[in-house]
């Protein structure tokens, strides 16, 4: 037990901040309060640090951990940037005289349940059993509904919450399910034992129905983190009550823990492939479906939407539905031997991630930069001849669309790319095609949102938009906008390191008795 | 030498929005003068003695795992492009100097781009690198058209971006197809042109067939062929004259190019299977568009189907698969730039002094405009295929092109998949053109004089600039050099067509042989099958 613990300091270190936070939060002296962001801060950095150096664990995808903790540890970095002052306001009444109460100050709270959930999509990244996998996928979804629920003081943020809530336990009912079923049907709860599992039922001629049906279950459950088809109802009213900072981080946390998740479950049974036994036809199916249906039902109704952070949640949808096709490839193509980078769907799917994780959060993070009278950007009207007055914040919202779009050269093009050549890599030919079709589609809307700073129409009378006082947020923005071209210079890099990271830990013939010495995979491969 | 050329644009652009707005006219127009002298020189580099290989290259790794790499060149097709890419810009930008008065930087800026842009296109070794620059010229056209059109341009523009961008996709698609196949081949990725054209060539018919509609799906819209070419009189329409000159100019270049550089050697076989069916829509767009055209009330919009009519030659003879035909497609992309751009530049002066496109609402102008009705005359006579004008000799050889195609190139048993009756009935095509044209001529230069009502000036929210009666030295500057263009390409077409030569005849084999090739390989899986 103890040497998995050694695996797990950036966790350690980031919950000791979460215990420090609760107490600065509701310190009745100001400056301590406002520390707090530079206390999450800290934590941050030095979960980075510790992130990057930390000893693989030995579990299914060992390099998973190395590369999603420091990705994970960064963006939430800038994350924490953007979220930086969402109670601005009562800060501002005790500055004007009011007695300060803990009980109104939400700021550290924001903070803690922020951090906690960016601790449980860690924890998802060095998972070896079920019952792991299912607590840290929770850990990072239950602080998001308090999250949402006060990050404005509006009902609508309430009800969104509520909603939030209870689709995500009818979710987490639905894979727990699925995961009951799973240890029914192999009986071990560690994925390299369901791995073993696999092979034997393979060998005798195909996995089980159970364990198929287990394995579907999960796969639905899982599919309402990262808003996919059947379970993306909530995307939108949720990411348009929440405020827009926490938008951003709904948009990508749950997301990425998400498709951690699936990674790891396809990966129990993802080798069987290599050796020509029967496949888990109906999940490639199945995951085939919700990747059509997700990337189509997402695009089109995002092309109906005239608020600007609907169209960004349904596009989250699409969105989705393009990684899902990622998923599909490399199951198809049977892990990620012999293959290069670019051809291995699950580097792509943890490509794109990323790079969908940064342009997303600029393109919400320039409307959290901008109010109307007081209020938070809502339709295309109000963004209006953006260009003509914040030209910073127009070019920012215009680059974060454009590479979400996938227009080349910007990186969003690149992640795109790397999930159709792998897809293409796999023979699904149809499905890139639909992809192809649903990233024009998409480009409707997408072009609106990054032309609509410049292109006036006749009428237009000036805009009433003003900049809000938080320039860290500002600066977040800004970062994530530089991304989009800055990264095109460490594609390669990102590329390589992610497919390092999904390469499965070799297949043993007692893999859980014989957790001894760390076999160098490396070599192996 | 290539990289120095596509950033000189860039850094342009820079200085243009650094600086302030009063000077940005002439820092755009310095910027791609200096941009055309560097192209010059080039051309000076450029060994003509071996015109088909790829020359002047540069290289640098970029992508690794993907083997992506920044690698240019161009061979004497692309050169020509290239030049006449070079040449135009500054021209537009002189053109539209007082045509913009709002947003003036952003407009410089955007047009630099959109030139750096072009020039990737056409110096592209590698196929990331032409397709990264292919989608690239969208957004800056994109912004050109939806801030400095005219009333429709909203529509406009995202009709002309979505259109494009849907198609290119799909020509992603099938080019991704072909890396892969690559890939499969040789287990290593590389998006190299030379590499990829062998292995698409190498693959069955029926794969080619599906990588020649994939890689059609993005040309065919660009060029653009019937019957996708319904977002073109949309987009002319509505852009400004700088937009519009590019637009014609060489953006729908880009389609012809592409189909010349992608869709002929990767998928000979199956090229030369359909090129039929491109020759009919072709045969379909020449006429509808001529058609369109001669009952057309709109300036603008008469010359974007005339565009729309000239294409379909241009595509003709490249289907023609012969050397006639594809030197003279060759011949027209450049023949087509320089007339329609100029003609586009023409309406484009009118239009600044009346503020309207509409022919019910002009006429007689050579009583008022002497000068540029001598322009005018001069672009649509070069426009109809005047002999002894530039317009002539690409039309007379794509037809001839067309008309021969049937017979045997080059000691290969069969010849191009065209015949006669192809170009006799494209023929109708440049009698409708001479029609439309000198109609139009005949109306705008030489009818009963009459101007609009002044009352209502400015169809549009811009602000304009008072402009004398004729044109001025400016304008004059601008259309000189074009008519000049037209005049020695008419007399001395021999100048491009030598050079030419050796890049057409090395993909008129290509294509036959490999046609050839698989004809015999169907031939002999019959004869088994029995």
């Amino acid at each position: 037990m103890l040497d998995r613990v050694a695996t797990l300091w950036p966790e350690i270190i980031l919950f000791v901040t979460v215990m420090l936070l609760m107490l600065t939060g509701t310190s009745g002296d100001k400056d301590i309060r406002r520390a707090g962001s530079w206390i999450a801060g800290l934590g941050l950095l030095f979960a980075f640090i510790f992130a990057v150096r930390m000893p693989e664990p030995e579990t299914l995808m060992p390099g998973l951990a190395g590369f999603m903790r420091p990705a994970a540890c960064a963006l939430g970095f800038l994350l924490l940037l953007g979220l930086g002052n969402v109670d601005a306001r009562l800060e501002s009444e005790v500055d004007g005289g009011r007695r300060f109460d803990p009980l109104d100050a939400t700021q550290g709270e924001q903070l803690c349940f922020f951090l906690l959930s960016l601790i449980g999509l860690m924890l998802c990244t060095t998972a070896s059993d079920l019952i792991w996998l299912f607590l840290a996928l929770e850990m990072t979804s239950l602080p998001t509904y308090v999250m949402v629920a006060r990050s404005r003081s509006k009902t609508a943020a309430q009800e969104s919450a509520v909603k939030y809530f209870f689709l995500g336990a009818a979710a987490a009912a639905i894979f727990l399910y699925g995961f009951a079923m799973l240890y029914g049907a192999t009986g071990s709860l560690h994925l390299l034992d369901i791995r073993a599992a696999f092979e034997v039922q393979a060998a005798a001629g195909g996995i089980g129905p159970l364990a198929i049906l287990g394995l579907a279950l999960a796969v639905i459950g899982v599919s309402f983190k990262i808003a996919a088809v059947p379970m993306h109802f909530y995307t939108a009213d949720v990411y348009e009550g929440a405020a827009a900072p926490v938008t951003a981080f709904l948009a990508f946390v749950p997301k990425a823990a998400g498709f951690v998740v699936l990674m790891l479950l396809l990966g129990t049974a993802l080798h069987l492939g290599e050796g020509g036994q029967p496949w888990p036809e109906a999940i490639r199916v199945l995951l085939w479906v919700l990747a059509a249906l997700t990337m189509t039902i997402g695009n089109a109704l995002a092309m109906w939407q005239n608020r600007v952070k609907r169209i960004l949640a349904y596009s989250s949808i699409a969105h989705s539905g393009y990684m899902l096709v990622g998923l599909v490839a490399a199951m198809e193509a049977g892990g990620s031997a012999g293959a290069s980078p670019a051809t291995n769907g699950f580097a792509a799917v943890l490509f794109y991630i990323v790079v969908y994780g940064i342009t997303n959060l600029g393109a919400f993070l320039v409307l959290a930069c901008l109010e109307r009278r007081g209020e938070e950007i809502e339709t295309f009207d109000d963004i209006e001849g953006l260009w003509s007055r914040h030209s910073g914040h127009a070019t920012i919202l215009a680059l974060c669309t454009l590479s979400l779009m996938g227009l080349p050269p910007l990186v969003g093009f690149f992640a795109k790319l790397f999930l159709f050549t792998s897809a293409i890599r796999a023979g699904e030919y149809v499905l890139v095609i639909v992809a192809g079709l649903n990233s024009a589609a998409a480009a409707w809307y997408y072009l609106r949102l990054a032309g609509v700073g410049w292109v006036k129409r006749p009428g237009w009378e000036g805009s009433e938009v003003e900049r809000t006082p938080a320039s860290a947020r500002r600066f977040a923005a800004g970062v994530s906008a530089a991304m989009t071209i800055l990264l095109l210079a460490l594609t390669a890099r990102l590329l390589s390191a992610g497919d390092q990271a999904v390469q499965l830990r070799p297949s043993e013939a007692a893999p859980h008795h014989a957790a001894g010495p760390a076999v160098d995979r490396l070599a192996d491969r | 030498m290539l990289l120095t050329l596509l950033l000189i644009p860039i850094l342009t652009a820079f200085a243009v929005i650094l600086r302030p707005a009063r000077q940005a006219a002439l820092i755009a127009t310095i910027g791609s003068t200096a941009a055309f002298a560097w192209s010059m020189l080039v051309w000076r580099a450029f060994d003509f003695g071996d015109s088909a290989a790829m020359q002047v290259t540069a290289s640098w790794t970029w992508i690794e795992p993907l083997g992506l790499r920044l690698s240019l060149g161009v061979d004497s097709i692309a050169l020509l492009l290239v030049m006449l890419t070079a040449a135009l810009t500054p021209l537009a930008i002189l053109g539209s100097w007082t045509a913009i008065t709002q947003r003036v930087r952003e407009f410089y800026l955007w047009m630099l781009i959109l030139e750096a842009a072009m020039l990737g296109v056409f110096v592209a070794r590698d196929l990331l690198v032409f397709y990264i620059a292919f989608e690239f010229t969208l957004i800056p056209m994109y912004f050109l058209i939806a801030v400095y059109g005219s009333t429709n341009r909203a529509r406009a523009s995202i009709v002309f971006f979505l259109y494009t961008f849907t198609g290119s996709i799909l020509t992603l698609v099938g080019l991704l197809y072909v890396a892969w196949a690559h890939w499969d081949q040789y287990g290593r990725w590389t998006f190299d042109i030379a590499a990829l054209t062998a292995t698409a060539a190498s693959m069955s018919a029926a794969q080619q067939a599906w990588v020649l509609l994939a890689l059609c799906c993005g040309f065919a819209v660009k060029v653009p062929l019937f019957p996708v070419h319904t977002w073109l009189p949309l987009a002319h329409t509505e852009a400004p004259t700088a937009g519009s000159v590019i637009l014609a100019a060489v953006l729908l270049k880009l389609g012809t190019y592409g189909l010349y550089r992608f869709a002929m050697p990767m998928c000979p076989a199956a090229f030369h299977e359909y090129a039929p069916l491109i020759a009919v829509l072709c045969i379909v767009g020449i006429i509808y568009g001529a058609l369109v055209c001669w009952v057309q009330r709109d300036m603008k919009r008469l010359i974007a189907y005339s565009s729309v009519s000239h294409l379909g030659f241009c595509v003709l003879g490249l289907a023609a698969i012969n050397a006639a035909g594809v030197g003279g497609s060759v011949m027209y992309m450049i023949n087509h730039g320089l007339s329609t751009g100029a003609l586009f530049l023409c309406v484009g002066m009118v239009y600044e002094r009346f503020h309207t496109r509409s022919l019910d609402e002009l006429g007689g102008l050579a009583r008022r405009m002497p000068v540029w009705t001598a322009f005018t005359i001069f672009f649509v006579l070069s426009s109809v295929g005047l002999p002894g004008l530039n317009g002539f000799v690409g039309e007379f050889l794509t037809f001839f092109g067309a008309f021969t195609s049937g017979q045997p190139v080059q000691g290969l048993p069969t010849g191009g998949p065209l015949g006669p009756w192809y170009g006799a009935i494209a023929a109708t095509g440049m009698i409708l053109a001479a029609i439309y044209l000198l109609y139009f001529a005949g109306h705008l230069v030489f009818g009963a004089y009459h101007l609009p009502d002044t009352s209502h000036a400015g169809h549009d929210d811009h602000a304009h600039v008072r402009l004398p009666r004729d044109l001025c030295m400016r304008e004059i500057a601008v259309l000189a050099p074009l008519a000049l263009l037209c005049f020695w390409l008419g007399v001395q077409p021999g100048a491009i067509l030598s050079r030419i030569e050796q890049p057409v005849s090395e993909i008129v084999t290509h294509v036959n042989a490999a046609a050839d090739r698989s004809m015999l390989i169907t031939a002999i899986d019959e004869s088994e099958d029995r």
